[in-house]
């Protein structure tokens, strides 16, 4: 293939196909590069940070930004770890996260970053914001607590299951996931099997009357870190 | 040679963490070999008289009693462990930091739906010890040298931790013994 694009992530040699960004290329290749708000079947959205590589020396997100011909990746050096180790940390003392009781816990992608990460406790002090919850909905409900404003539930919503059902409100830290009816979930579209729903990545938006439905030892995380099912491509795949 | 010496406490935990402790089996009698459990539930003394290698902390800060035998264990150890999610962020009893005290106590002495209190007061007798604001996290109250996440920290995870401790090594738990749940 001539217009085949060739670049190097931690000295591996990646081919690209153009129109791929970073994270693309790498997980066709079989590199897992860290991501909370990236999701294969979305568009990009480059929120979390968590995917921050260094490109050619400057940090990019590796979510957003093309592949480009030559370009020298750093992905898995001690800086862009400890630049995420400090990202999940931060996002887990804005909220609150109670793990040993949430439904999520053990297929949570945030948790699951943090093991990965092997973060024993976080670094910062905890903000214990005071962030309501809405439960009006007969088949879902929204946990603000834990939500890390990926933004995934919006895209969802409006790339896959064709409504508007999400939408972000205010800035900062004052940031948080509105949805679009005035007393609640209820008054929206959603419905239980949306994609919006799956495609939270911790327990923040979760189906009613499904949790704790695996036992502990066999969810998602519990044995093989996150990223391992992109590592095990590149394994098969014998590169 | 003198062996050395394991302080635990439980402040605002359930004690879980405690028997996690206990949970390591027939291990313990390894453990007794090597150090001497010193103030600890398990021993049942109650000041400190010698120093301490090691103090594992279960529970975070909820009134003025857990600050003080904290900083008790800051002064007398000289490695602190916060022993499972309550040391570590709060935990449970932390599910109060964003309620006001007031509304707290109110719940609690009041109006619960199960509350028996013919004399319409809460508790402030000198002898109970004061609560504080909200649910402080160890590490917000003296410096933490090592964190053992989990509700409870499995027994390997306690295991390995002294393990390591016990022998001079780094402590670098594998992935499979970091849990938060
Ligand atoms: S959403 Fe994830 S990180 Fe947050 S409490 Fe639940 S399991 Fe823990
Ligand atoms: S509710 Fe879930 S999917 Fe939506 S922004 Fe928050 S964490 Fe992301």
């Amino acid at each position: 293939m001539s217009d085949e694009i060739k670049f190097s992530i931690d000295g591996v040699e990646i081919k690209a196909i153009p129109g791929q960004t970073i994270l693309q290329a790498a997980d066709a290749a079989g590199v897992y590069i860290p991501r909370l708000c990236a999701h294969r079947q979305l568009s990009p959205h480059g929120s979390c940070r968590v995917c921050t590589v260094k490109v050619n020396g400057r940090p990019q997100a590796a979510c957003t930004q093309p592949a480009a011909p030559g370009i020298i990746v750093e992905n898995n050096t001690d800086e862009m770890k400890a630049v995420r180790t400090s990202i999940v940390d931060m996002l887990f003392v804005e909220g609150n996260h109670f793990c040993m009781f949430c439904e999520k816990s053990g297929n949570c992608e945030l948790q699951a970053m943090a093991y990965r990460l092997g973060i024993a406790a976080p670094q910062h002090e905890y903000l214990f914001p005071s962030r309501p919850l809405d439960a009006s909905h007969p088949e879902v409900f929204i946990d603000r607590n834990r939500c890390i404003l990926c933004g995934r539930c919006v895209r969802a919503a409006k790339e896959l299951d064709n409504k508007n059902v999400f939408q972000f409100v205010g800035r900062g830290i004052h940031k948080h996931i509105a949805v679009n009816a005035e007393h609640g979930l209820s008054e929206t579209d959603l419905a239980g099997v949306d994609r919006a729903v799956s495609a939270c990545p911790v327990g923040a938006i979760l189906r009613k009357r499904v949790g704790y439905s695996i036992p502990v030892g066999e969810r998602l995380y519990d044995k093989q870190p996150i990223g391992s099912d992109i590592e095990a491509d590149r394994s098969s795949a014998g590169k | 040679m003198t062996k050395p010496k394991v302080a635990t406490t439980s402040l605002a935990g359930c004690f879980g963490c405690h028997m996690s402790i206990l949970d390591i089996d027939d291990r313990i009698l390894k453990l007794v070999d090597i150090i001497d459990f010193h103030k600890s539930p398990v021993t049942d003394i109650k000041k400190f008289s010698e120093r301490c290698l090691v103090g594992l902390i279960e529970g975070g800060c909820c009134n003025e009693e857990n600050v003080h035998v904290l900083q008790d264990f800051r002064k007398n150890c000289d490695i602190l462990i916060s022993l499972g999610d309550c040391a570590i962020m709060g935990g449970i009893p932390a599910m109060r930091n964003n309620v006001p005290l007031k509304e707290c106590f109110e719940e609690a002495y009041l109006n619960g739906v199960t509350v028996h209190n013919p004399s319409g007061r809460i508790p402030d007798s000198p002898e109970l010890p004061l609560l504080l604001d909200r649910v402080y996290p160890c590490s917000e109250v003296v410096k933490m040298d090592y964190h053992l996440p989990g509700c409870p920290p499995s027994a390997d995870t306690i295991w390995e931790a002294l393990v390591a401790l016990l022998n001079n090594k780094p402590l670098d738990l594998p992935y499979s013994l970091i849990k938060y749940d």
